[in-house]
C-alpha cells in the first residue's frame, strides 16, 4: 500500500505568492496610493468576511455531520492552506485600512465621525483576540495531530469545532464592522 | 467512531491557561485602542499603564500555573512557541519601527513598547500551549 505524504503544517509552495501581496501592500502604504489602498482593503475585508461567514456558517455544520474519516480529510486539506490564506486577508485589510484612515484624516480626534472609527478599532480589537488565542492555534494543532501515525478523532473534532466556531463569532463580527465602515464612507 | 479513551485524553483537565492568555490579549487590545481612541493627541497614560499591568500580571499567572505542570510535552510546546516566537519579534519588530517613524516618544512610547513586549509573548504562549496539550509525553 502507498504511504500517504504527511500533512503540511505550512504550503511552502504558496510563500512566493504571499511575499508579492505583502511587498504590494508595503509599495501601496509606502506609496499613500488611494487605490491601492482602497483595494487591499476593500478586496481583503470582503474576502475574510466572505470566508469566516461560510466556514462558520456553512461548512462548519456541513462538516460536523460527515463521517469522521470524511472529516479527518477535509481537514487535512482545508487547514495548511487556512494557515496562510487567513493572517494574509488579516494584514491586507488591516494595513491597508489604518493607513487609509490615517490619509483621509479619520484618525483625528476632530473627524466627525470619530467615535465610529473608535467602535472599530474595539470591534478589530476583540477580533483580533480570538483569532489569535483560539482559532488559529487551534488551527496549528490540528495540523500537529494530523501529523501522527494514527491521529485521535476526538482532538480534530475538539479543536475543528473550536475553529469552526470561532471563524463564526469573527465572522457574524465582521457584519459589525461592514455597519461601522459603510456609516463611515457614506 | 470514537473511542472513550480517545475523548477522555482529549477532554483532559489542563489549566486555565488559554482564557488567563486571551485576557491578558485582550487587555493589551484595551490599552492599545484607548491610546490610539486620542491620536494624534496623547491620552492620559494612567488607565493604559494599569491595563499593562494587568495584562503582564495575568500572563505571568498562566505561566506560573503552566510550570507546575509534570504530564506535559514540554519539548513539544519549546519547539512550537519558539519558532512562533521568532514569528512574532518579526511582527513586533515591525510595528516598533511603525511607532518610532510617527515619532512616538517618552513615556508613550514606553507603554506602547512594553505593551508590544506582552503582545509578542502572549500568541507563542497560547499556540504552543494548544499543540502541547494534546501530545502524549511518552
Amino acid at each position: 500500500m502507498d504511504r500517504e505524504a504527511p500533512v503540511e503544517i505550512l504550503p511552502v509552495k504558496a510563500l512566493p505568492v504571499v511575499a508579492v501581496i505583502v511587498a504590494a501592500l508595503i509599495a501601496a502604504i509606502g506609496a499613500n496610493s488611494r487605490w491601492a489602498l482602497d483595494f487591499f482593503h476593500v478586496a481583503g475585508g470582503g474576502i475574510w468576511t466572505a470566508l469566516d461567514l461560510f466556514l462558520g456558517f456553512i461548512l462548519g455544520p456541513i462538516l460536523g455531520r460527515l463521517s469522521i474519516p470524511a472529516r479527518v480529510e477535509l481537514t487535512k486539506r482545508l487547514m495548511p492552506k487556512l494557515v496562510l490564506i487567513i493572517p494574509v486577508l488579516v494584514t491586507m485589510t488591516l494595513a491597508a485600512g489604518f493607513q487609509l484612515a490615517r490619509y483621509n484624516g479619520m484618525l483625528d480626534t476632530s473627524f466627525p465621525r470619530h467615535a465610529w472609527v473608535v467602535a472599530s478599532f474595539a470591534v478589530v480589537g476583540v477580533m483580533a483576540v480570538i483569532a489569535i488565542s483560539l482559532l488559529e492555534p487551534a488551527n496549528i494543532a490540528v495540523l500537529f495531530e494530523l501529523r501522527k501515525p494514527q491521529p485521535n478523532p476526538a482532538v480534530i473534532e475538539k479543536l475543528m469545532r473550536r475553529f469552526i466556531f470561532t471563524a463564526g463569532i469573527t465572522g457574524a463580527m465582521q457584519i459589525g464592522t461592514l455597519i461601522i465602515m459603510t456609516r463611515l464612507a457614506s | 467512531m470514537i473511542a472513550p479513551e480517545q475523548k477522555a485524553w482529549a477532554d483532559r483537565k489542563v489549566p486555565p491557561v488559554t482564557g488567563l492568555w486571551m485576557l491578558s490579549l485582550a487587555l493589551i487590545a484595551g490599552g492599545v485602542s484607548y491610546l490610539a481612541a486620542y491620536l494624534p493627541k496623547r491620552a492620559p497614560l494612567g488607565p493604559a499603564v494599569g491595563l499593562l499591568a494587568a495584562s503582564a500580571i495575568v500572563l505571568g499567572v498562566g505561566v506560573v500555573l503552566l510550570a507546575g505542570q509534570r504530564d506535559f510535552a514540554w519539548r513539544r510546546f519549546r519547539q512550537v512557541a519558539g519558532w512562533t516566537f521568532l514569528a512574532y519579534i518579526v511582527i513586533a519588530g515591525m510595528i516598533e519601527y511603525a511607532f518610532i517613524y510617527d515619532h512616538t516618544h517618552g513615556a508613550v512610547l514606553i507603554v506602547m513598547t512594553l505593551m508590544l513586549f506582552v503582545f509578542m509573548l502572549a500568541p507563542p504562549l497560547l499556540v504552543g500551549f494548544t499543540v502541547a496539550r494534546f501530545q502524549r509525553t511518552s
